[in-house]
């Protein structure tokens, strides 16, 4: 296999398997086989799908700079209305 | 300069490098302001899951896992394709690069052919908010408001990048859009982001508390 095709079909493809893998990880997991943790767990598959595509499908890893700050730009400021709304709906 | 590279500049700038580093650039600011966009209904979901916990462990079980579990897996297939695509362009693989296109348009097609099924059971069912809304606590009206919301705008979002993706196809097979152009970089993180809002929208409105 050639270099070209391993960069084209074989890795994507390997990361396509993990992905289906964590869908039915979380498949499982929603059914009841982690209990009380299943919804944590529910959540943390979606951010390693998430992390998944945008690090290695989207190549963010490889990315410049100046992209990698524009994507943590957006997540600063998801995050930034994360916290400060739990802040006041946590201590009520 | 090469032929092919004088043929993908564009105004203002002088070399294709700096080029594609804008379009790449310019895309991102671009997905952090759809960030902020999802970001508020999720953030909308979060509160109303805290305030009514009840209401929405009832709604989240009616939704229809079999065909949301469908459409996650013909995304995530999608978007194996469109990395395909974007990696096999540049290295002049055509036939990788129009199949793929082809096959990325047909998933998005089909996913969205599951959706309308989806919805019309929806409706049969009366999941719609309003008067005569059938699942107690009436709180879960609010989930389904967000579930209808959140479906609908990532379908449109889904319905967009189809026609493009059908647009850089029909480009390319003519020979109007150079392999190497930045353009199918960036309908690709386009497909792939409209991918990642659905990698969360499938937690929050088909598995959360369904079984607990």
């Amino acid at each position: 296999m050639n270099t070209m095709v391993r960069h084209v079909w074989l890795y994507p493809g390997l990361i396509w398997l993990g992905l289906l893998g964590l869908l039915a990880a979380t498949i499982g997991g929603a059914y009841g086989g982690w209990g009380e943790i299943s919804e944590s767990l529910n959540l943390l598959i979606a951010v390693l799908c998430v992390g998944l595509i945008g690090i290695l499908f989207m190549n963010l890893g490889g990315a410049s700079v100046l992209v990698r700050l524009a994507a943590a730009a957006g997540m600063f400021w998801l995050l930034f209305a994360f916290i400060m709304t739990a802040s006041d709906y946590l201590t009520r | 300069m090469s032929e092919t590279s004088s043929a993908l500049l564009r105004e203002p700038w002088t070399d294709v490098t700096r080029q594609k580093e804008a379009d790449s650039f310019g895309f991102w600011i671009f997905i952090a302001s759809e960030v902020m966009f999802f970001g508020g209904l999720f953030l909308a979901y979060a509160v109303n899951h805290y305030l009514h916990p009840h209401a929405f462990k009832v709604a989240v079980q009616h939704t229809d896992i079999t065909y949301g579990t469908i459409n996650t897996a013909l995304l995530m297939t999608s978007s194996f394709f469109m990395t395909a695509v974007v990696r096999g362009a540049p290295a002049q693989m055509r036939r990788t690069t129009l199949i793929g296109l082809s096959i990325c348009a047909a998933l998005g097609i089909v996913f969205l052919v599951v959706k309308g099924i989806e919805y019309r059971e929806d409706i049969s069912k009366g999941l719609v908010p309003g008067a005569g809304f059938p699942l107690e606590p009436q709180a879960a009206q609010i989930f389904f408001g967000l579930y209808w919301i959140m479906t609908g705008v990532h379908a449109l979002h889904l319905f967009v990048g189809i026609c493009l993706v059908l647009i850089i196809d029909t480009l390319v097979a003519r020979r109007r859009l150079p392999l190497n152009s930045p353009t199918i970089e960036v309908v690709g993180l386009y497909w792939h982001f409209v991918d990642i809002i659905w990698m969360i929208l499938y937690p929050l409105l088909y598995l959360l508390g369904r079984w607990s």
